[in-house]
């Protein structure tokens, strides 16, 4: 019986999705970032402050959110509440996005030109690490509650992400959190990336990590 | 979960091999599986069992190669094999980074019984 040579990846097909549906958003100057981290991280909360300030910010731009669930529309319907567009992926079991996910509702939304695409992946830091989705750059979102291990527990999802905030440092002393065990961590992973303490409940730290998002925006080749 | 969806594009793909190939029945999967991607083979076995059901790939054996991570000193450039809770280069202290090695997730070869399918 014959041995066959394949050398393929199983994300190939992923991978190629992913490539175009970026190049689609990146050709109409959009600017997707792919939120990673734990249920509960504070994902939404970050999201949302981000999205109250770019709408204030001296040069507003049109913001979206894509919702990622495995089941109902909590998320979604708190940033409606707060007037900023959010489209629900409910997964129904799964436990990350793909770029066939992805394609599939941006083929329903209207996004404008040159506005920010906040994408929330599902609470997990396992499997949303190994799927790119048509992102600039991935973010993880870690709180203090969670524990100072989690960049040596799950090194893919932080070494894969351009930046880490850290929410909930206002409870570390309740919870025992060593910022500083998890920041040589998360340097190590990621030497040199930058890590913001956003405080999800007042918004401090919120405008730091959006003038670093802006530089990086501001230095896409097509911004 | 995790490994449903993967398995999914698994059999997408080397259905379409069979296909290219004039079709068959795939007999046994060799695949590449680095530790830092977190799959387990057991899982992507039961996954592959129910999935490949009606396709080329029903029945198949299923061969899955480890490889272990490897970290690179970002001080000295060591390569080493990544200690638990650690990323310290054992030679210098340094932090080490990840490398491509460790996060490998591809088929290396197939075994094809041609034109049974």
């Amino acid at each position: 019986m014959p041995t066959i040579e394949i050398r393929r990846a199983v994300y190939e097909a992923n991978d190629e999705r992913a490539g175009r549906i970026r190049a689609g958003l990146s050709s109409r100057g959009i600017f997707t970032v792919n939120i990673l981290g734990s249920p509960g991280a504070g994902k939404t909360s970050v999201i949302s402050r981000l999205a109250a300030l770019v709408a204030a910010s001296p040069r507003p731009r049109p913001v979206a959110v894509i919702e990622g669930d495995v089941a109902s529309d909590i998320d979604t319907r708190a940033l409606r509440a707060l007037g900023i567009e959010a489209w629900q992926i409910e997964t129904g079991g799964d436990c990350h996005l793909n770029a066939a996910m992805i394609e599939g509702i941006l083929g329903r939304m209207t996004l404008a030109d040159k506005s920010w695409l906040f994408i929330e992946n599902i609470g997990n830091l396992v499997c949303p690490a190994e799927f790119v989705i048509g992102e600039d750059l991935k973010l993880v979102v870690a709180s203090a509650a969670e524990g100072s291990d989690k960049p040596y527990k799950y090194p893919t999802a932080f070494a894969r992400s351009a930046a880490c905030v850290l929410t909930k440092t206002d409870i570390a002393e309740a919870v025992g959190f060593d910022e500083d065990f998890f920041r040589a961590g998360w340097e190590a992973v990621s030497p040199g990336a930058p890590l913001f303490p956003v405080n999800g409940r007042t918004g401090e730290g919120a405008a730091e990590l959006l003038s670093w998002l802006e530089e990086v925006a501001a230095a896409r080749p097509e911004a | 979960m995790h490994e449903a969806s993967v398995v999914e594009s698994l059999v997408a793909m080397l259905s379409e091999e069979v296909e290219r190939r004039g079709g068959g029945r795939v007999t046994n999967i060799r695949l590449v599986v680095g530790e830092a991607s977190g799959y387990m083979a057991e899982s992507l076995e039961f996954y592959l069992g129910t999935l490949s059901k009606g396709t080329a790939l029903e029945g198949t054996a299923l061969s899955v190669r480890y490889v272990k991570p490897r970290l690179r000193c970002s001080a000295c450039g060591l390569d080493f094999e990544r200690r638990r809770f650690s990323f310290d280069c054992p030679s210098c202290g340094g932090p080490g980074k990840l490398t491509d090695i460790g996060g490998e997730f591809y088929v290396e070869s197939i075994d094809l019984e041609e034109g049974a399918a």
